[in-house]
């Protein structure tokens, strides 16, 4: 009797249980094309971090955004104004600094400080003025000056610009260290 | 019985119950859907393309749409012969001329057929053309853009159904009326006089194969009867056409019934190489016509229309041998040429049989005059000789046949609901499948070519009920597609669909991808109201028309601050989008504007004519999600009175009240 009960339950479960279709089963949550960086488009302005990726100066801030997985956010839509500290910037660092941080235990703390280097609008050199404080993606807020037609953020120099699809680039000579929180 | 005994009985019957309720729980599937595989063969996995584009007709909705097959995931809604307030098209002051006829501005039209351009009678995926049912016209859709670049409109034509077939390498895009009308400088005659005065007119618009630019080469004058469709020859029967007729009768009221009182009306075949060598001759008439030609420029992303005022004609009464007519049952509506050119099938609608004709056997009988007589002045060749044969008792009620690579046909069945195959030379029925409900057109991708590429048939039904959630009294028009790779059809998927769709065709993926375009060089821009930057970005008075140059990108419009425009001015907003990047469009809107929202692609310049109303201050603003800070992407225009000296000034970014801190 026992047993007839337990069949009975269990017809009852399955009868009216999943009826997963089988469908073809695919992975879903990875973009098959690699994501919208990955986009062939040679007739596009490039965005601001196909920029970064042609430019020989900039190797170690690529490798760092593809540490962060921040590639595929910089090739949104926008608007950015980034300031890419250059490979002789990223040198300037500690010793060890950079291997630390790109560390998989540490992406966090390296995402805050990219996302410090950006700033989500397009800030056009003539929109600039002297003092002007902007609040950076890491919701830190960095200083720009402008004194006799020279740029600096935080005291780096701006040493050149580009204008990306996407927003603006400007190459800088020290890496933006967010300030310390109290 | 104890207490035991009876639980004990209970619980059988409850377990036989059960055993009942598992088979009730399974997925109650429609008994067309054979097997469990259809959801994985119409399956396209999230980030992957389809395989085949599907241009499908509007209908009623004067548009053209693109589905992707086998999802049947709808990508575009193309505006072609109606206003679209979502694009702009027939708004923008560069679109309005693409609306232009010799009967004014026409905001709607009725789009039944695309048919996409072929090389050697295979795709090329360069342009669909499309035609307007309504007043009579042709448009050409550039695949490059997915924009309708060109329309042409066609006089002489009472109604253009019969509308738009080409020929195998797009040498011509032919248009058959629907409705014969009296033409020419008798035109306000009794419709009682329709035998004597009413005739009909094959338009063959000629396509430039550089630049696909229309133009209408000639006309045939036949006589008063309504085409319906056609097909060109292709291969062998390359250099003829061939056009179904119905109300051979000549009825000019309740066609119902007096239009259906023969048992035959007639394929009209068209020996076109024969028309173009008495051309060549000087035998066409020059006509006066009034006829409008609309052109998209890509440089200037402006639109003009221009119109025509003559057309060259022949007459096939006189001109011998251009024209024949083919005895078929029934008021044909499909006629169909299969791939090999061989073939021709005409579809009687109210029919219950399917004749094939041969075109050897019709060469050979117009070689011997094989005739039965005459109909108004054109030889008519005996069915016999033409016939290849008949496909008996395939449905009731005919209407279209699409083929397939391996000698298949797939003909639509209004009447009896439903798609039958059959072998184009056997005549043999091979397999039925019913469609939910009365299918009209139907589509195989590259059907109507040399090649069909296969794999899909796609039946597009009038009739929906019991299929979709209910909206009321009207319920969507929807398509569903059929595996045909094998033996039997099977029905995989049900998609709705915009407008009615009529006809469609379907095109390899492969075709058309790789050369989309993907943003409009700003440098290339030659609109006479561009800013090419915001440097050039500026506002002009010329009397009482403002011109305003702006300019929009990536967060911001300019100029966004707008003053010393007055009530009775008309204001002009040219609005240049800077972006060059894919999939970036900004829109533009302004309060109380009478017209519609612009949408601007990358590097495009686009115009919105405004007039004020009342004095205030008018917000603008960008309509198209571009960005983080899309919604920040705004503006105001100051209106001041009739006659106020508020000087005319425009800013972006400049703060004036440094005092109250604004801006800051």
């Amino acid at each position: 009797m026992r047993t007839l009960l337990l069949l009975w339950l269990c017809l009852l479960v399955i009868s009216c249980g999943q009826q997963k279709t089988e469908t073809a089963a695919s992975d879903v949550t990875a973009p098959v094309g690699g994501g919208q960086s990955n986009v062939k488009d040679d007739v596009s302005q490039q965005d601001v971090v196909k920029i970064a990726v042609n430019s020989t100066d900039h190797t170690t801030l690529v490798t760092a955004l593809q540490v962060a997985e921040y590639v595929d956010v910089l090739s949104n839509a926008g608007p950015f104004t980034v300031f890419a500290p250059t490979n002789a910037a990223f040198d300037k660092l500690p010793a060890g600094t950079l291997e630390t941080l790109t560390k998989p235990e540490n992406k966090d703390q390296l995402r805050t400080i990219l996302e410090y280097h950006v700033y989500v609008g397009g800030l056009t050199e003539n929109l600039i003025q002297d003092g002007m404080t902007i609040n950076m993606a890491s919701l830190h807020n960095a200083t720009l000056n402008k004194k006799d037609g020279k740029l600096t953020i935080n005291g780096a120099n701006v040493l050149g610009s580009a204008r990306g699809s996407n927003g603006i680039v400007y190459i800088i000579d020290a890496v933006l260290l967010p300030p310390e929180e109290k | 019985m104890d207490k035991k005994t009876i639980l004990r009985s209970l619980l059988v019957v409850a377990t036989l119950v059960g055993i009942t309720v598992l088979q009730m729980c399974k997925p109650q599937a429609p008994a067309s859907v054979s097997g469990s595989d259809a959801a994985v063969k119409a399956y396209v996995p999230p980030g992957q393309y389809d395989e085949f584009y599907n241009l499908v007709s509007g209908g009623f909705s004067g548009q053209m749409s693109v589905y992707g097959l086998p999802s049947g995931r709808l990508f575009r809604v193309i505006p072609v012969f109606s206003e679209d307030p979502t694009t702009g098209y027939g708004y923008s002051e560069e679109t309005k001329a693409m609306l232009n006829t010799s009967h004014g501005y026409v905001p709607w039209d009725d789009l039944h057929h695309p048919a996409v351009s072929t090389t050697n009678g295979e795709h090329d995926g360069r342009w669909v053309f499309g035609n307007a049912n309504n007043t009579p016209r042709v448009a050409r859709i550039d695949l490059k853009t997915f924009r309708t670049s060109e329309i042409i409109e066609l006089p002489n034509s009472g109604g253009n159904h019969s509308s738009p077939f080409i020929t195998e390498n797009t040498e011509y895009v032919v248009a058959g009326t629907r409705f014969s009308v009296p033409v020419g400088d008798k035109t306000d005659v009794a419709i009682s006089t329709f035998k004597e005065n009413f005739k009909g007119y094959i338009s063959f618009i000629s396509v430039d194969p550089k630049d696909g630019k229309m133009n209408i080469a000639f006309q045939l004058k036949t006589p008063g009867v309504s085409f319906d469709l056609a097909r060109a020859g292709k291969g062998p029967s390359h250099g003829w056409f061939f056009f179904s007729c119905y109300n051979t009768e000549q009825a000019y009221t309740l066609l119902e019934v007096n239009a259906s009182q023969k048992d035959k009306d007639f394929i009209m075949a068209v020996n076109w190489k024969k028309a173009e060598e008495y051309l060549a001759q000087g035998k066409g008439e020059k006509v006066k016509a009034r006829y409008a030609r609309n052109r998209y420029d890509e440089s200037t992303h402006t639109a003009t229309s221009e119109m025509l005022t003559e057309v060259l004609q022949l007459d096939p009464a006189v001109l011998k041998d251009i024209i024949y007519f083919i005895p078929c049952p029934k008021s044909p509506h499909g006629c169909d040429t299969d791939p090999s050119g061989e073939y021709i099938v005409g579809s009687g609608k109210l029919a219950a049989l399917i004749p094939v004709f041969s075109f050897t056997k019709i060469q050979q009988a117009i070689a011997n005059k094989d005739f039965e007589g005459e109909f108004a002045g054109i030889p008519v060749i005996k069915y016999e000789s033409a016939l290849h044969g008949e496909v008996k008792k395939p449905g009731l009620g005919p209407l279209h046949t699409e083929f397939d690579a391996n000698g298949n046909a797939y003909t639509s069945f209004f009447v009896s609901s439903e798609i039958v195959k059959w072998n184009v030379k056997s005549l043999e029925v091979l397999d039925r499948v019913p469609t939910y409900y009365s299918i009209g057109h139907l589509c195989v991708p590259g059907g109507p070519t040399r090649k069909p590429h296969g794999k899909y048939v796609i039946a597009y039904n009038k009739i929906t009920k019991d299929r979709y959630l209910p909206t009321g009294p009207e319920l969507t028009q929807s398509a569903q597609i059929y595996d045909i790779t094998g033996e039997k059809m099977k029905l995989i998927l049900d998609f709705p669909t915009i407008g009615e769709p009529h006809y469609a065709e379907a095109i390899p993926a492969s075709l058309i991808m790789p050369q989309s375009t993907k943003i409009f060089k700003i440098e290339e821009n030659n609109h006479p109201y561009v800013a090419k930057g915001e440097g050039q970005a500026k506002v002009e008075r010329k009397g009482n028309e403002v011109h305003v140059y702006m300019t929009a990108i990536r967060s911001h419009l300019t100029p966004d601050n707008i003053e010393g425009v007055r009530v009775g001015d008309e204001v002009y907003f040219h609005v240049t989008n800077l972006e060059q990047d894919w999939d970036v469009p900004h829109g533009f809107a302004i309060k109380g504007a009478a017209n519609a929202e612009l949408l601007i692609m990358p590097g495009e310049t686009a115009t919105l004519k405004w007039k004020p109303l009342s004095v205030g201050v008018y917000p603008f603003y960008c309509t198209d999600f571009c960005s983080a800070l899309h919604q920040e992407m705004q503006g105001y225009i100051r209106i001041s009175p009739a006659g106020s000296n508020v000087p005319l000034k425009y800013s972006t970014g400049k703060t004036d009240d440094t005092a109250a801190g604004a801006g800051r």
